[in-house]
């Protein structure tokens, strides 16, 4: 049983070196790849609840990104030029 | 006056059947935003391409689903679209309401949304169609508060559930849909709403092989009732098809003249497996050859009935994609029963989840990962033993292949001693 707060760290110091501005779920078991994907989707929800990671959706598909970096609520509602 | 000339979009107004053009029109009387998507879909249909942007990052607080951002690309020309939000709506098993909870439904969504739906989208939800980010939350609320509905599954999550009518309303229900759906979307709420799946996944339960609910085409997991003991026989009510005083189908296709029932070329000759027969007295039924395709038993109702030990076949791998790829679904557990507690279900559910989680590429569907892994290794995983029946040709494409292990005695590869036997 990872510490969740240890692991919260570790996802977000890999989402914010990530060069991709949005990543699969998958992807992020790669910030802590001794730790199995459950625990991964416990620390994760927990990152979404605090708003530091925010979820982007086709519809069909679903992509993580660290909140404000990428496409922003405010962009895509045609606000902003990206 | 409309806002927008919609030359294109009119044409899908002729013709005998329903048009979503004249509904949007219509609804555009009540809420005028609407002459904005009329204005945008008719451009999307001249330019021959979508003006809406991919996807979006909208939805409710803790869920990771059940909200799909839907964002003009030009908001300036379509400010009444600029934010056009579908929410799905995770229906009641059956599809059964009330009159007052459409009422409220309805009610919520002409106040906070566009008052446009789609009922019902092909996983089964009532899909809202079109409102503002700010509503969103305030859907939801009223949603969970008021009505005690939830939202459906979107994104790379378990979908919502769907199932046949079944035992409400269908003598040949096998097993309970309706419970079973309702447990098994309460069970699996965090697969539902936060999203860790390489894809979506599908759940989807009919009640006998007739399958309404098309689960081996549509769905991941496709649990269809079936039985494993005799098909019962009235015989007296056989012969009152065979007299012409019970009509086949119970009349379902009466609308033309078949001429005299004849049991023999619609029942015998038909039965997939040749294992039925009929004498002019009685007629049998080999169940040991049946495949349980529910024709002899669709046609005679009245004379045929599913068993009594009943339960359901789980298959794998469907998908019914829009343009190409298309799979039906994999028959891997023959027969098991669907009763309240689920122990056992549950516990190969939550196998096949963690080896599509482990194993599965970002976007790929269970069905191609059997394909891509061998079936084999997902019979491995989930502790299910290979069965002749899984072999859907055989010879032709076997795709079980035998470990030394598995083979009484072994064997040793002895290459020269083959060589010299079979020279090249
Ligand atoms: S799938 Fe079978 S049990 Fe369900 S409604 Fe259809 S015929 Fe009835
Ligand atoms: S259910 Fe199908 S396979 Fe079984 S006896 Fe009837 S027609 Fe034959």
């Amino acid at each position: 049983m990872a510490d969740i707060e240890e692991l919260k760290k570790k996802i977000m110091e890999w989402a914010e070196k990530s060069t991709k501005p949005k990543f699969y779920f998958k992807d992020i078991g790669k910030a802590a790849p001794e730790v199995g994907l459950r625990e991964i989707k416990k620390a994760v929800t927990a990152l979404v609840q605090e708003q530091k990671l925010e979820l982007w959706s086709s519809g069909s598909t679903s992509m993580y990104g660290v909140k404000g970096k990428g496409i922003t609520e405010e962009a895509q509602m045609g606000k902003h030029e990206e | 006056m409309a806002k927008f000339e919609t030359p294109l979009l009119d044409e899908l107004e002729k013709g005998p059947w329903p048009s979503f053009v004249s509904d949007i029109k219509r609804q555009a009387k009540k809420k005028p935003v609407l002459e904005d998507l009329l204005g945008q879909v008719e451009l999307s249909y001249k330019d021959k391409e979508t003006h809406w942007k991919h996807g979006g990052i909208v939805g409710v607080f803790g869920y990771g689903g059940g909200v799909i951002g839907r964002y003009s690309d030009m908001p300036e020309k379509f400010p009444g679209v600029a934010h056009f939000h579908t929410m799905r709506v995770n229906q009641p098993s059956g599809l059964y309401y009330s009159t007052k909870y459409l009422e409220q439904i309805l009610d919520i969504w002409e106040r906070r949304g566009s008052g446009l739906t789609n009922m019902h989208g092909s996983t089964g939800d009532i899909v809202l169609l079109g409102t503002t980010t700010p509503q969103l939350e305030e859907v939801f609320w009223e949603l969970t508060h008021n009505l005690n509905t939830d939202l459906g599954g979107s994104g790379s999550n378990l979908r919502t559930p769907s199932c046949c009518l079944g035992m409400s309303r269908c003598e040949w229900a096998c097993f309970d849909t309706q419970a079973a759906c309702h447990h098994m979307t309460n069970r699996y709420q965090d697969e539902l709403h936060r999203p860790a799946f390489p894809y979506k996944f599908k759940f989807k339960f009919s009640g006998c092989p007739n399958d309404c609910v098309a689960a081996i085409a549509r769905s991941d997991m496709a649990y269809i009732g079936t039985w494993r003991d005799d098909i019962r026989i009235d015989q007296a009510a056989v012969q009152g098809y065979v007299k012409g005083e019970l009509k086949p189908n119970a009349g379902a296709h009466a609308g033309r003249d078949w001429g005299k029932f004849d049991i023999v070329k619609e029942v015998i000759n038909l039965c997939p497996t040749k294992c039925m027969s009929w004498d002019g007295k009685e007629l049998k039924i080999n169940n040991k050859e049946c495949v349980r395709c529910m024709h002899c038993i669709n046609v005679m109702p009245r004379a045929l009935r599913p068993g009594l030990d009943k339960g359901c076949s789980i298959l794998f791998g469907a998908k019914a994609p829009i343009l190409d790829g298309q799979r039906l679904a994999t028959l891997v557990v023959p027969f098991i029963k669907m009763e309240p507690p689920y122990e056992e279900v549950h516990a190969l559910i939550e196998k096949v989840f963690d080896w599509w989680m482990e194993h599965g590429k970002n976007r790929e569907r269970l069905g191609e990962l059997i394909q891509r892994l061998s079936l084999k290794e997902f019979l491995k995983a989930i502790e299910v033993k290979a069965i002749p029946q899984m072999v859907k040709e055989p010879r032709s494409n076997p795709y079980i292949f035998w470990e030394e292990k598995d083979v009484p005695g072994g064997w040793t590869r002895d290459l020269a001693a083959f060589r010299k036997k079979h020279p090249l």
